[in-house]
């Protein structure tokens, strides 16, 4: 199991911001997340090894963490906040808007060609510049239909071109 | 980026240096930056909490704890190092202030942690940002880092002889963790349970030692409290509420954002004036005025002012300074769901009345919502609620019950029209629109 | 969590209901309760393991807080003013019940646990039976994690308790939480399958039926079951287990063993072995009529057909070759009163001292030198309460699991220190404060290097600085208890105790199976008597028979079954033992007249001429001592038809030879009897009237089949077997201790020391014999070798 070099520097620094090691986890695991899309076993194993816990207490946070995956999700991770004030602007029409767009019918679906995944999301902060999502961890607010399939289609050619 | 408005009625102090490219240090230096640290490295830890006391701050996380008065718990001596942590979790719904801080201010919040650790004797200060806001967390560590090139941080700060570190942590989504001892757990890299209080963290905090948390906001203040003096601050306010607070205004209003307002001001004025009124026409139903968690009021209860005290006479809370406005065409029952699905969601599961109370208060309303509902289910939801209160490991519980019961008490013939199989008489229907949440 | 109550010296007084009472300060709120009667019910709060604060079941109004606190997270403060039964409490308590029914499955009728289950007596209790939901539970498919192990999410109550218990109890951590809210789970440590110690602590902390086991799921109603507390039968530790039986067409079935009672040393502690390790009893290998070998091959005879061929081939043999010419090997499983008997026959019926055992510690040197220096043993219960422990070899956690446990819990609730010299890197070293890794048989010159040569550390291939650190740290402890394996022998173990002794410690030598010291101290030795007393030494003549034993020793283990091969011994008779297992090359087993004692077919079995089924320990009533000298009491739980006890056969062929049976065992005019049918009742509770009436003796049953007649006998003789019979009987342990011998001519033979072995999953032949320990270690192969399709 190798990190990359980043990933690696992102630990070596990390590990000096804390009297005990075990305390860089949960920020640590997103990065492991965004460098391979989701937290593999490997790296369940490889951390556990590190910090000197175990791979069960390693899951036991993971599962803790609503951000925190161990499947993949697709290369965007369309997170769309149907909480409260959300919800008073049209949120939920905004996740079914994505939802119908791009094919995917339940929670965390991924869509076939695995670009996108849909999630219906908590508050994200964005309460008053609602509807609002986030594709991965870019913030996308003031929602409208129009601005989804904008917004969407951007993020597919991106992915298409890479 | 969020978008930033303004309003005359305004008193800009922690939003002094929004948009004003303060994340930059130089930028940031002009605009008075770093020189409240050095004021307070000269005052000494007495004369800081003296001064902050005189403030009359009180915690903007959400309880509205008289923060000279926390700082001064901590003890003098202690064999454990002592800690100063910053709570950036902004995870309440309705809530979204200390996001703009992030963006356009963190050195405020860093100088803001290194005053409190110099307050209380204090080496190291953690800056833990939510894990959803990335981007702040990014600039944030650019601060932190820039901060850190100046030799404003680490060892011998500004040539004191006072060495002081400065942390990022980042979160992975849990509402929970903003929960101070929660906020602890998931620093330590654990699961944010909640841990039992007493001791209380000024005495048994992060790694054991003593730790002083506050939220972004309340950190953020503390320089300009230093630099304008305690007593200057509390007058921008009322008794026993000094300053001024982030609010953030979401929902039906015309102009919804994020204003800075004085302590004490009307919360109608806040609505029809700063907010520029109800949004499409429609007419005002309610406001929860605090956050998700707290009660909400009537229109016919919105003449009330803005400071911890009134509204807790009021029979809410100011909590999270989060107003959610709620227009005439919108349905209680439905937004009463949606709120304790995400109690649902976000509950620990740590003790047996939040986590089974939450899932049934969600069920039933949603039941209740979707048509099904008895009328035995109305005293029900109420006396599952009731039954939460007080009696819930960490105050999520309470969090999670007090609206629910508002919901109840305030708008019972809105629940009584969802009876005898009627659709929603605001034609929301909740089992198609609203799918679980779940991992 | 530390214990709190330790040492405390104050006390803090108190109102709860309206009566003052009063507790070392530092109490919980819910033990101060607790001690003065007044019972807070819990779920998640488990006494010794850290606190939760989870369930809420024990809120409690206490004067000026503002909120109901508490009760197992609150520590007792002076004139603190608590209601633990108000209106306000008791409704909450209602209230949180009725929310964990919402989703309970309410499977109760079918749910193990029902009958013994703390959510159905707490409902009974605060009458929530009524609920007011009315939506769908949540359900979640039972998952079986190990062969041993099953668990119903739906009826899990989330009390934390097998976490705790697995973690900080077992230090296994093989079970955590996962997700979080109303979808908590308790998860297990490989994903869907445990990897762990099996030991099933989780399942008998489990306050309702959400963790079961293989061997007990939906096999009876509790209240179907007789309970009676006996002693574990595999290893030395000797803990009490609460055997349930049932009645079935062969007698009876031991349905399981637990104990929730929280009885015995063990306290709430059982390994794999004495939970699930019953099993072998009802094994279809199993024999219960006796065997005679005719033409090569087993037929079956009845028991005075097979006890008259024994009888006359022993009485030919006596008068063919004489007693030289017959051996007796003993047991380490048999009761204390069977090995007594057994030596006694051997010594007095045959009139030869050619009885060994399967030696698996140097008990000889160990009595002679505790009798020398006037040193102490410890007992079990000991361990777990000293402030300093040295361990000196074994490896505890797979060979004497409570006491690993009881080290664990000194060191985790009295932060006592532990000192570990292995060769291996043993699992106790996690608790360890010192650690000296040395090298491979090099115990005997740790001990010297202890005792002052410094030379001796040469050999043991250790860091002088952790040498010198660890010997300087012992120097300083005061209530050192020093445990130590076989590795320790001969004169290794007297300069030890002299050692130890010189600085006020205590010692416990540890032996393999669980009566392994009983058979010691009741003379199973060729050169030894009851309590050590030499054959050829002075102090023999305490014994009311001695006149009786041949004046010099017998032939010892190896020499018996020389002696079989060559000729010299042409009978030999073997009660629950297995030598021809640890001799396979040894021709010795079928060249003699060969009579077996024991349950299955063995290796030494396949050779009999006679085989003699036996009944085993939860099948008849005794005594037994564990390795630390702690005297616990046997009864009766169980019976198989056909089956018979190693007591009354040897009462038989005794009657058979001829000889006096009221010599063997006095029984005429005797008063305390049983007839072996000792049975506790309901519960594991100690039955009252038995007690009183067989303490004083006014049972007045006589027989000659009473092994409690023999344990008179043996509190006569055998120094340190004085023991109060009412406390006994009451299924206190007893200590017996070994000052009083007389450590001179004690001799010792360390060479025929040969520890068993045995893991945590095995059990010597016994082991072989449980198809859950079989299991078990199947699995864990699988998990090392993944078995490739071919
Ligand atoms: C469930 C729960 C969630 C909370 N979330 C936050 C939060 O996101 N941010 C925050 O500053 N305080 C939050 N709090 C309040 C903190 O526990 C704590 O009171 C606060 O950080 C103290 O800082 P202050 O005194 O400056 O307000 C939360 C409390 C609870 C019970
Ligand atoms: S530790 Fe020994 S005596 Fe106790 S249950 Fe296990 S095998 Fe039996
Ligand atoms: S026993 Fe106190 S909360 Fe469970």
């Amino acid at each position: 199991m190798k990190f990359s070099e980043q990933l690696e520097a992102r630990y070596s620094e990390m590990l000096t911001h804390y009297p005990v090691k075990r305390s860089l986890l949960v920020p640590f695991l997103l990065y492991i997340q965004d460098e391979f899309g989701y937290v593999t076993d490997d790296s369940i194993e490889e951390i556990a090894k590190r910090l000197e816990i175990s791979p069960l207490e390693v899951r036991n946070v993971i599962s803790y963490y609503s951000m925190l995956r161990t499947k993949p999700s697709g290369k965007y991770n369309v997170q769309v906040c149907t909480n409260i004030c959300c919800q008073l602007r049209g949120g939920e029409e905004m996740l079914g808007h994505v939802r119908e767009k791009l094919g995917v019918k339940v929670n965390k679906e991924v869509t076939s060609d695995g670009i996108f995944s849909v999630e219906e999301v908590e508050c994200i902060g964005a309460c008053s510049w609602a509807p609002a999502m986030q594709v991965n961890y870019d913030f996308h607010e003031n929602l409208t239909p129009e601005k989804i399939d904008q917004i969407l289609d951007e993020y597919r050619q991106k992915a298409v071109q890479e | 980026m969020a978008n930033l408005v303004s309003h005359p009625d305004e008193v800009k102090v922690v939003s002094r240096r929004f948009g004003q490219g303060a994340t930059n240090l130089d930028r940031y230096l002009e605009l008075d930056g770093y020189k409240a640290v050095r004021k307070a490295l000269e005052m000494g830890p007495d004369a800081i909490i003296n001064e902050m006391k005189a403030s009359n701050l009180r915690g903007r996380g959400g309880a509205g704890f008289p923060t000279g008065m926390k700082w001064s718990f901590v003890p003098k001596q202690s064999a454990k190092p002592k800690y100063v942590l910053c709570n950036g979790d902004e995870s309440e719904p309705g809530t979204c202030k200390d996001r703009l801080i992030f963006e356009h201010d963190p050195h405020s919040v860093i100088e803001g942690a290194m005053i409190a650790a110099i307050a209380v004797g204090a080496h190291a200060a953690y800056i833990y940002i939510r894990g959803e806001y990335r981007y702040l967390l990014e600039i944030m560590q650019k601060a932190i880092a820039d901060a850190y090139a100046r030799g404003f941080c680490g060892k011998n700060i500004f040539g004191s002889g006072y060495d002081l570190e400065v942390y990022w942590h980042g979160g992975a989504g849990a509402y929970e963790v903003g929960e101070e001892s929660a906020l602890m757990e998931s620093l330590e890299g654990k699961r944010g349970i909640p841990r039992i209080r007493p001791p209380f963290p000024a005495v048994v905090g992060l790694w054991g030692g003593p730790t002083v948390i506050n939220n972004a906001e309340t950190l953020a203040s503390v320089p300009h409290i230093i630099l304008m003096g305690g007593k200057q601050y509390a007058e921008i306010g009322v008794e026993r509420n000094g300053g001024t607070r982030l609010f953030s205004l979401s929902g039906h209003v015309e102009r919804p954002g994020v204003y800075e307002l004085p302590l004490g001001f009307n919360l109608r004025k806040v609505i029809y004036e700063v907010g520029g009124g109800i949004a499409n026409g429609h007419k005002l139903k309610a406001v929860v005025p605090g956050g998700s968690s707290v009660p909400c009021l009537k229109p016919e209860e919105i003449d009330v002012a803005l400071d911890f005290d009134s509204m807790m006479k009021a029979g809410t809370m100011l909590g999270s300074g989060g107003i959610v406005v709620i227009d005439d065409h919108t349905c209680i029952v439905k937004f009463a769901l949606r709120t304790i699905q995400f109690y649902r969601h976000e509950s620990c599961g740590w003790c047996i009345p939040c986590r089974e109370g939450t899932d049934w208060l969600s069920k039933s309303l949603r039941r209740f919502h979707a048509g099904a509902g008895v009328a035995q289910d109305i005293d029900n939801i109420r006396y599952l609620a009731e039954n939460m209160l007080g009696r819930t490991f960490c105050p999520l519980g309470d969090a999670a019950a007090m609206p629910i019961i508002g919901f109840i008490k305030k708008f019972r013939e809105e629940f009584e029209a969802h009876l005898d199989g009627r659709p929603c008489p605001f034609g929301q229907h909740a089992a198609s629109a609203l799918p679980v949440l779940s991992h | 969590m530390a214990d709190v109550t330790q040492n405390a010296t104050e006390n803090v007084t108190l109102t709860v209901n309206g009566r003052t009472i009063s507790a070392p300060k530092g109490t919980l709120l819910i033990e101060a309760c607790k001690q003065h009667g007044i019972e807070i019910p819990a779920f998640c709060y488990y006494p010794g393991l850290s606190l939760q604060g989870a369930c809420r079941m024990c809120l409690v109004e206490i004067e000026k807080m503002p909120k109901m606190q508490t009760a197992c997270t609150t520590p007792i403060a002076e004139g603190m003013v608590v209601q633990t039964e108000s209106e306000k409490v008791v409704q909450a308590r209602k209230a949180t019940l009725e929310l964990l029914l919402a989703n309970h499955p309410l499977d109760c009728p079918v749910c193990d646990a029902g009958g013994e289950c703390e959510l159905q007596d707490m409902t009974y209790k605060y009458g929530a039976g009524e609920s007011k939901f009315i939506d769908i539970k949540s359900h979640r498919d039972e998952q079986q994690w190990s062969p041993i192990v099953f668990y119903d999410r739906p009826r899990c109550i989330l009390c934390y308790r097998c976490v705790r218990v697995c973690g900080e109890g077992m230090d296994v951590w093989a079970l955590g939480i996962q997700n979080r809210g109303q979808g908590s789970v308790i998860a297990p440590n490989k994903g869907d399958s445990l990897d762990c110690e099996e030991c099933g602590m989780c399942i008998d902390i489990c306050p309702v039926g959400a963790l079961t086991s293989a061997s007990y799921r939906y096999k009876t109603r509790p209240w179907e079951m007789t309970h009676v507390g006996t002693v574990c039968t595999h290893c030395g530790d000797g803990c009490v287990t609460t055997v349930g039986v049932r009645r079935s067409e062969t007698g009876s079935e031991i349905v399981r063993c637990d104990n929730r009672d929280r009885s015995g040393i063990n306290v709430d502690f059982l390994c794999i072995k004495g939970r699930y390790a019953y099993d072998f009893a009802a094994n279809p290998e199993r024999i219960t009529t006796p065997l005679i070998k005719r033409d090569g091959k087993f037929v079956s005879a009845t028991w005075s057909e097979a006890i008259e061929l024994v009888a006359a081939k022993f009485r030919e043999t006596l008068a063919a070759s004489g007693p030289q010419s017959i051996g007796v090997i003993g047991s380490n499983r048999t009761t204390n009163e069977e090995n007594y008997l057994l030596q006694k026959f051997a010594r007095t019926v045959l009139g030869t001292n050619n009885i060994d055992h399967h030696r698996t510690a140097d008990f000889p040197s160990f009595a002679r030198a505790i009798a020398a220096n006037k040193a102490q043993t410890a007992s079990m219960s000991e361990v777990a309460t000293a402030p300093a422990i040295l361990l000196i070899g074994s490896d505890p956690t797979e060979q004497h699991p409570l006491l690993a446990w009881q080290i664990r819990t000194a060191v985790r609730r009295r932060s006592s220190r532990l000192y570990v010299v292995n060769a291996n890197e043993i699992k106790l070293t996690r608790q360890a404060s010192h650690i000296a890794k040395i090298a491979i048989g090099t115990e005997a010159d740790f001990v010297s290097y202890l005792s002052g040569n410094t030379a001796a550390a040469a050999n043991l291939g250790t860091a002088p600085e952790v040498l010198e650190k660890l010997r300087d740290a012992l120097s300083a402890e005061s209530g050192l208890i020093i445990v130590f394996g076989p590795e320790l022998r001969g004169e290794a173990i007297d300069a030890l105790v002299s050692y130890g002794s010189r600085i006020g410690a205590k010692f416990i030598c540890l032996a393999d199976y669980s009566n392994s010291r009983g058979a010691a101290d009741m003379g199973l030795y060729p050169d030894l008597l009851p309590g050590y007393h030499a054959i050829a030494g002075s102090s023999r003549s305490a014994l009311a028979w001695a006149s009786k034993v041949p004046a010099t020793p017998g032939f010892d283990l190896t020499r018996m079954l020389d002696g079989a091969a060559s000729g010299a011994v042409q009978a030999l008779w073997v009660v629950g033992s297995n030598p021809a297992a640890r001799y396979p090359e040894n021709t010795a087993f079928s060249r003699p007249f060969l009579v077996v004692q024991d349950m299955f077919l063995t290796e030494t079995a396949q050779h009999a001429d006679v085989f003699l089924p036996a009944a085993f320990a939860y099948e008849k009533a005794g005594t037994m001592t564990n390795t630390c000298g702690d005297l616990q009491r046997l009864k009766k739980a169980s019976d198989v038809h056909g089956v018979k006890s190693d007591f009354e056969i040897i009462i038989r062929i005794a009657e058979k030879i001829g000889a006096d049976v009221n010599e063997l065992v006095p029984f005429r005019g005797h008063t305390f009897a049983d007839a072996g049918q000792s049975r506790g009742a309901q519960s594991g509770e100690a039955d009252r009237n038995a007690v009183f009436t067989e303490a004083r003796g006014l049972a007045s049953r006589t027989s000659p089949l009473d092994p409690l007649i023999t344990l008179d006998e043996i509190s006569k003789l055998v120094p340190g077997y004085a023991v109060s019979r009412l406390d006994l009987a009451a299924g206190n342990m007893q200590r017996t201790e070994l000052v009083q011998i007389e450590p001179a001519g004690i001799p010792s033979h360390p060479e025929m020391v040969e520890p068993a072995g045995n893991a945590l999953f095995t059990s010597g032949t016994l082991g072989r014999y449980s198809t859950t320990l079989n299991s078990v270690v199947e699995k864990h192969r699988n998990a090392i070798e993944p078995i490739e399709a071919d």
